[in-house]
This record gives C-alpha cells, sequence and structure tokens, in this order.
C-alpha cells in the first residue's frame, strides 16, 4: 500500500498519532517564495528525511519549526498543541532540537560540562555538583551507547567531529528533547562513525522520539529513515515510503529530471605525466609516491585522518614537508608555498570551502581573480579591464549564479561558491587539480555541473586528483582510484577492478 | 564597479551616506548658530585640525582592512616629535632632520610587522607594547621636558598655505588620493582585503602574508612619522607627551568612515569623512561655548550609534 499523505484543510487527522504537524506553511523573503503551502507531518518515533536540493526550502521550514523565522501563513501543532507563534524559546520548551552541521559546542570545556550547559546540576550552596555532573553524563552517554567511547571530562576541543556530533545529541537528550532534527550530520564523518551514528538515531527512535533528518546522501536515507519528504522550490513534490521508492525516484523528483550516474568519460587522451610526487614525507604523511597524467582523473579514496588532505597540502606547498621530491612536467620543482605551487600551474580546491577556499567579504569578481593578480598586474597596477573580463568569462564558462560580479560570495550558494573557487584556478590556467571533497554540501544540480568541469578539465589536458570520502562518486568519474591509510598510499585501483569491497577493506584492514 | 566599497554593498553605502548627512546636519546647525563658522579662516582652521588626525585614520583603516590594529601612532607622533625638535634644535638641516624620522617611524612599523607575524603576538599586545616602549624613549630622550628653540620656519610652515588651502591639508588629500588608490587598483590593495577576509584562504591563493603584514605596519608606521613631523610644525616644540590617545581617535575615525575591526572592510575616503566629522563636532562645541568635556562624550556616542545603526542594517538583511 502506498503512503497517503493526510489530508489538507478541513479532513481531521487524529492528531494524537502526530509529534509535529504543520499544514499550509508560507513563507517569503524579498523577491523569494521560500516555501508554498507546504504540509509536514511527523508521526511519534518516526524517522523522516526532508530532501531536496539548495534552496529547496528545506532549512527555511526547518527555521520556522525551531522559531528562528516566523511563517507567514498556516499552522503547526506539536503534540497537539496548537502554537501561534514560534519561538526558539517555545521550541525548546517543546522539546524540539537542532543538531547542526555545524556544532555549537564550547570547545573549551568538558563533555559534561557541555552537555549539561545551563542545567548543571548543583549542590545546597549553589555550587556545582562534580560528581552528581559526571555522573548523569554518563547516564546520558549510555541512554545512546556512548558511555565506553568518551569520558565526561574530556575537553570537547580534543575530540574528533563524530564524536563532538554524540555530544550534541546528549546535550539535546538531557534538555528533553523529543522532536530532533538532523541536519547533514554524516557530512565529515567515517563510514564506520555513520554507522555508529544510525545506532544511536534508530535507539532514539526506538524510545519514542520523533526525527527529521537531512542530507544530501540519499543512500543513508535509505538506511536510516522510515519516509521522505521531497521538496523542491519552495513545494512539496511528494511523500514516499521509503521501502517502496528507489534513489533514483528520489533524485528525479528532487530535480524534477533524470540524473546521470556514471560520468565517465572513456574516451580523454591521455597525455604526459604532469605530476609526480616521490616519498614525500611529514609529520603526517609516510612516504607518498603518485603520478598523474594530463587527462586522467586520480580519485584519492580513504577514512577521515588517513592524510589525503595532507597529501594535497603538502603538493600545493600549504604545510610543510621533511622530505620527498615533487616534478611537474618531468621537472622537479622545489614548492615552499602556495604561491610557488600557482606558478607551476598547480590549484588547490579546499576541503573547507569557507575557511580556506574562499575570502566571504570579497566580491565574485576579486576571488575569481584572487591568484591571477601577479599575472594581471604592472608595476603593483592592477589592470582593471582584465581583472573585469577573467571575472565575467568564468561567471559564463562555469554559469555562475550571482546577480553581479560585485556580489559579496558569502550571499551565494554553496555550489555557486564552489564554483567561485574551481574558476580561480581555472583563470590561473592551472595544469593540475587537487580537489578536495569539491560536492560537499553542494546540491545534486551543481554536483553535476562539477563533474562535467572535470571532465572537461581532463579533456582539455590537465590533470585532476580528486579527493572524496564518498566512494560512488569516486567510482562514477575516475580512472583510477588510490586508496589511502595512515599517511600511506596503499593501494591503486584501476577502473576494471572498481568496486566497494575492494576499496574498503583496503582504507581499513590493518 | 570594480572598487573594494562595492564589497559592502547597499547597506554599507546607506551608512556612509547617513554620515554625510549627520556632516551636513552639524554644519548646517553650527553655522545657524555661529556667524564665524563659515568663515574662511574657520574653514581653514578646520582642514588644519583635520590634517594630522586623518592622515593616521587613513594609515589605521588600512591596517584595520588587514584585520589588524596598530596602538602605538599617539607614542610614534611623539617619538618623532621630540628626536625631530631635537636635531633641528642641534641645527641639523631640516630636510636630513625629517628623512631621518620618517626612518625612525618607519622602522617601528616595521619591528610591528615582524612581531605581529614573525613572533606571533597579537597586533594589540605587539603595538600596546610597542605604544609604551616608544613614549618610554620619548621621554627618556626629553628628560621629560618640552624642547625649544626649533626654526621659525617650522612653525610657519604649519600657518602657510597653498592655493588657499593650508599646506597641512594638502599632505592630508595626497595621503587619501595615494592611499585611496592603492586600496582600489593595485595587488597590494586587493591582498589587504583579501587578508583580512581570510587569511588562509589568501595565502593558499598565492598571498604572501608576510609582505602584507609588514607592508600595513611599515606603511602605518612611515604615516605616523608624517604625522609627527606636522604636530611639530603645529607645536613649534618638541612635546614628549603629545599624542595621547591619538590611536584611538584614528580607529574611531577609521570606523566611523566604515571600517570594520573584523577585516575586509573600510576605505581611506571613509575615514577622510569619518576624521571630518569628529573635527567638526571639536570645532563646533567650541564656537558655540559648550564645555570641551562634552566634545568627548558626543564623539564617542557618535561612534557608537554609526556602528550600532550599520549592525542592525546587517542583521535586518
Amino acid at each position: 500500500m502506498f503512503w497517503v499523505t493526510p489530508p489538507v484543510g478541513g479532513v481531521m487527522v487524529d492528531l494524537g498519532e502526530y509529534a509535529v504537524v504543520m499544514r499550509g506553511i508560507d513563507k517569503r523573503f524579498p523577491g523569494v517564495h521560500a516555501l508554498d503551502h507546504v504540509d509536514f507531518y511527523l508521526r511519534k518515533g518516526e524517522i523522516k528525511a526532508l530532501i531536496g536540493e539548495n534552496g529547496a526550502g528545506k532549512s527555511t521550514l526547518i527555521k520556522i519549526l525551531t522559531g528562528a523565522y516566523s511563517h507567514d501563513e498556516g499552522e503547526i501543532i506539536v503534540y497537539g498543541k496548537h502554537i501561534e507563534k514560534m519561538t526558539p524559546i517555545i521550541s525548546e520548551q517543546l522539546g524540539i532540537s537542532a543538531v547542526y552541521q555545524n556544532l555549537v559546542l564550547a570547545r573549551h570545556l568538558t563533555v559534561a560540562e557541555n552537555i549539561f550547559l545551563g542545567k548543571e546540576p548543583v549542590n545546597r550552596m549553589g555550587i556545582i555538583d562534580k560528581r552528581e555532573l559526571f555522573a548523569k553524563t554518563r547516564e546520558v552517554l549510555k541512554r545512546i551507547g556512548y558511555e565506553s567511547m568518551v569520558s565526561p571530562r574530556a575537553v570537547v576541543g580534543d575530540l574528533t567531529v563524530a564524536q563532538q556530533g554524540m555530544i550534541a545529541i546528549a546535550r539535546a537528550l538531557v534538555r528533553g528533547a523529543n522532536i530532533i532534527i538532523f541536519d547533514e550530520p554524516t557530512a565529515v564523518l567515517t563510514a564506520r562513525e555513520v554507522d555508529e551514528l544510525f545506532d544511536v538515531i534508530r535507539s532514539l527512535r526506538d524510545s519514542g522520539i520523533s526525527i527529521i533528518y537531512i542530507s544530501h546522501r540519499l543512500e543513508e536515507i535509505f538506511e536510516i529513515c522510515d519516509n521522505a519528504l521531497v521538496l523542491k522550490d519552495g513545494k512539496v513534490v511528494g511523500e514516499r515510503k521509503v521501502s517502496e521508492t528507489s534513489i533514483d525516484e528520489l533524485v528525479t523528483m528532487m530535480v524534477g529530471r533524470e540524473v546521470k550516474k556514471s560520468f565517465y568519460m572513456p574516451d580523454k587522451k591521455k597525455g604526459e605525466e604532469v605530476l609526480r610526487v616521490e616519498n614525500v614525507t611529514s609529520d603526517r604523511l609516510k612516504g607518498c609516491s603518485l603520478s598523474l597524467k594530463g587527462g586522467e582523473i586520480v580519485g584519492i579514496y580513504g577514512l577521515v585522518g588517513a592524510g589525503r588532505t595532507e597529501l594535497a597540502r603538502a603538493i600545493f606547498g600549504a604545510d610543510k614537508v621533511d622530505s620527498g621530491k615533487v616534478y611537474i612536467r618531468g621537472k622537479v620543482a622545489n614548492i615552499k608555498s602556495p604561491s610557488s605551487a600557482i606558478k607551476r600551474g598547480i590549484g588547490l580546491i579546499p576541503e573547507d570551502r569557507r575557511n580556506q577556499g574562499l575570502a566571504l567579504k570579497l566580491s565574485v569578481k576579486h576571488n575569481i581573480n584572487l591568484a591571477l593578480y601577479p599575472q594581471i598586474s604592472r608595476g603593483g597596477f592592477i589592470n582593471l579591464k582584465t581583472e573585469r573580463n577573467v571575472a565575467a568569462q568564468f561567471v559564463k564558462a562555469l554559469s555562475i549564479r550571482t546577480p553581479s560580479l560585485a556580489q559579496i560570495v558569502q550571499n551565494l550558494s554553496g555550489g555557486n561558491q564552489q564554483k567561485v573557487v574551481i574558476a580561480k584556478w581555472l583563470a590561473t590556467k592551472a595544469r593540475v587539480f587537487l580537489m578536495d571533497e569539491p560536492t560537499n554540501g553542494v546540491d545534486v544540480g551543481a554536483k553535476e555541473e562539477i563533474y562535467e568541469l572535470m571532465n572537461q578539465l581532463a579533456k582539455e589536458g590537465a590533470g585532476v586528483l580528486f579527493i572524496s570520502s564518498y566512494m560512488p562518486e569516486l567510482m562514477g568519474i575516475c580512472d583510477r582510484i588510490l586508496v589511502m591509510k595512515e599517511g600511506r598510499i596503499v593501494d591503486n585501483v584501476p577502473r576494471e577492478e572498481f568496486n566497494e569491497e575492494r576499496l574498503l577493506s583496503s582504507a581499513i584492514k590493518i | 564597479m570594480a572598487e573594494p566599497s562595492s564589497n559592502k554593498g547597499l547597506s554599507r553605502i546607506n551608512t556612509q551616506t547617513i554620515l554625510m548627512l549627520v556632516v551636513v546636519a552639524l554644519w548646517v546647525f553650527i553655522a545657524l548658530n555661529s556667524k564665524y563658522f563659515l568663515t574662511l579662516s574657520n574653514i581653514q582652521n578646520i582642514m588644519r585640525q583635520m590634517a594630522i588626525q586623518g592622515i593616521l585614520a587613513v594609515g589605521m583603516v588600512v591596517i584595520i582592512i588587514t584585520a589588524g590594529i596598530d596602538l602605538s601612532v599617539g607614542s610614534v607622533v611623539a617619538l618623532v616629535n621630540i628626536v625631530l625638535s631635537q636635531m633641528l634644535v642641534k641645527g641639523m638641516p631640516i630636510w636630513l632632520a625629517v628623512v631621518l624620522s620618517l626612518l625612525i617611524s618607519t622602522a617601528v612599523g616595521l619591528i610591528n610587522g615582524i612581531v605581529i607575524f614573525d613572533f606571533g603576538v597579537p597586533a594589540f599586545i605587539a603595538t600596546l607594547g610597542m605604544m609604551t616602549i616608544a613614549r618610554g624613549i620619548t621621554l627618556l630622550l626629553s628628560g621629560g621636558s618640552n624642547v625649544f628653540g626649533l626654526p621659525k620656519s617650522i612653525a610657519d610652515f604649519a600657518s602657510s598655505n597653498f592655493l588657499g588651502i593650508p599646506a597641512l591639508f594638502w599632505f592630508l588629500i595626497v595621503t587619501v588620493v595615494i592611499i585611496e588608490l592603492m586600496l582600489r587598483v593595485t595587488k597590494f590593495g586587493r591582498y589587504t582585503y583579501a587578508m583580512g577576509s581570510n587569511p588562509e584562504a589568501a595565502r593558499l591563493s598565492g598571498v604572501n602574508l608576510r609582505l602584507i603584514t609588514y607592508g600595513v605596519y611599515t606603511l602605518g608606521g612611515f604615516l605616523w612619522g608624517v604625522g609627527g613631523i606636522l604636530e611639530t610644525s603645529r607645536l613649534w616644540m618638541g612635546v614628549p607627551t603629545t599624542g595621547l590617545g591619538y590611536e584611538l581617535d584614528a580607529i574611531a575615525a577609521a570606523v566611523l568612515g566604515g571600517a570594520s575591526l573584523f577585516g575586509a572592510e573600510g576605505n581611506a575616503i571613509g575615514a577622510f569623512f569619518g576624521t571630518l566629522v569628529m573635527i567638526t563636532i571639536y570645532n563646533g562645541s567650541v564656537l558655540l561655548n559648550i564645555n570641551p568635556f562634552w566634545q568627548r562624550v558626543i564623539v564617542g556616542m557618535i561612534v557608537i550609534a554609526t556602528v550600532a545603526v550599520d549592525q542592525i542594517r546587517k542583521k535586518r538583511k
């Protein structure tokens, strides 16, 4: 039987079954109809996926539920109670809690202090009762099956991102959360950490907590969610029971058309070697060697912490290297700084776009030209006409959606921001592209464009090193995949031998 | 178009427009209440008062754009004032004394840059230390007393006009034009904003952060030197306690003109108008017989109000 969307308006639904009912929610921002009469129903103990491309309205809907935004029209009913005006305070009182992608934890405080921040158990003197604090912390960690994994006394800043995520969940539980929203919780987790997280989410569900799960990784939705609500352009496209749909169907609903899975282009002309790395060693790398030809897209797979980012940064001269050699087009390149790497035609698209890739407060034009200024200035003076033309050319070529070249990059969507980073290296005519998780936080449509762009670069003779934690995307486009583990390159898998088991076992086997 | 000011978007331009309106309103108000305000001699007076503070504010804005700060301004002005006075009293040729003074102040700026970049000392602390050191050296050199006996030509320069505009003010005009051009059309200018927005992204785009840091603090030191020389001309003596609080006036003027202490925002013209607002208030309150102690209260309130208005706009956006 198909899952039937509860009827809208007029017909009564049994409110007792639902944790959240949002009906006819409408929200407009200047120039944007962010939500167009959206209906959203969350049953008690349900894990509901909320999916859609960037800008589809997911975050707006969540922000209305958590009281960060107010809605223009529609009604919100939480546990049978009509809420006239949702505010962050009411939302928290109702037990609605969001665990965000960039976590809001106090990095210098301990696990226990973070979990009980503002709710510390105190003794009669009004002083924090440390023993009680640690005992209660252990209790709540046990509830999510995490008590053996992390000490209540550990300082949060020293924990892994995955562990911090668990702390955030524990924190929500302590605050009496019974509706938890997960916004891209797995973006930076390894496969094993994702499994742990899913175990926790399932146990939360089994204890009656309702969950809203937002992710760009659709495979996860099939693993963890009961139902998926698809949004597009602020409207509900439809809802599917996960057991009765497929990734293809969901993607088609999200994008409104069929999406290609494989972007592999077999007929690229492999040219000469553009990059060779020999025995590069640093405190995080233990003798890495690789070779990259023009026209080749080589993937680098590995768990978080395997040294992939460090390898890219070492090649680019961003971090200190103890020993090893880098050859560019057969010549030894003594790369001591990013600027000498850039001069030799290397471009780095860093993993953390907002903190490393872009000067967010600067315009599209200045960001695109940022690495190009030495080439377009004379005596320190910039050729303003060239600067403008270059920016205009790449905004057009990469169809970067921006109202003007003077637009501040901060105001662009994730996908368009990433295209600005890529445009920066296209502008310098780089021949070696080091792309570190270039599709992170980018929607399906923009992902496709990035893959196409990688193919285009390879076709024009550039070499691409493509670092990703997401196996399907590597397998969908690479000529070969290198696997890294603990600072070493442990496997080199040609396209004919691609399979997930092989990659994963190379990445984790002892 | 291309200029850095476009980085700020509409709301920013509006804030600066508001500042302009504040200036106009102040001028109209003061002019209506004081016949003397719009006379040539008072306007020239305003220009003279603006010159030194304006130059310091322009130097400060460049540093603030990189998300830095320099608190040594007032002390370096005093150091140059004393050193220059002593050299002149000993009969050194004026040009040589001026060049040596500039070398000293520029070196102080470079040292600030080195301490900040290579030793990783936060700019606030590094320049706080330099502020104390420079003031201490000034007092040591002068023994704490004023230096008299400077050539008359020095004082004449401060009161001279060129094309009807005070000579001192020409220095400000030239400084504003050069620095504004530097910020808008040179590689160094772009890198300054980029570093202020995100130093790591700038570094990974090939920007040499060391050079930019040295550059902005050295440029600052040079301009503090220029300020010190003009100060000497105005005072016609060496005063070891001069320049107290100049750094705060410079920061206030820069911020009034749209600079953000978080970096990547601000420009030289803004700093110029920020200075104009402050000097108008000082000048006007004297003419209107307002207790001079109120001047500081009013300026402080305007600084806070401008930034508050700006923040509210940003939030609403």
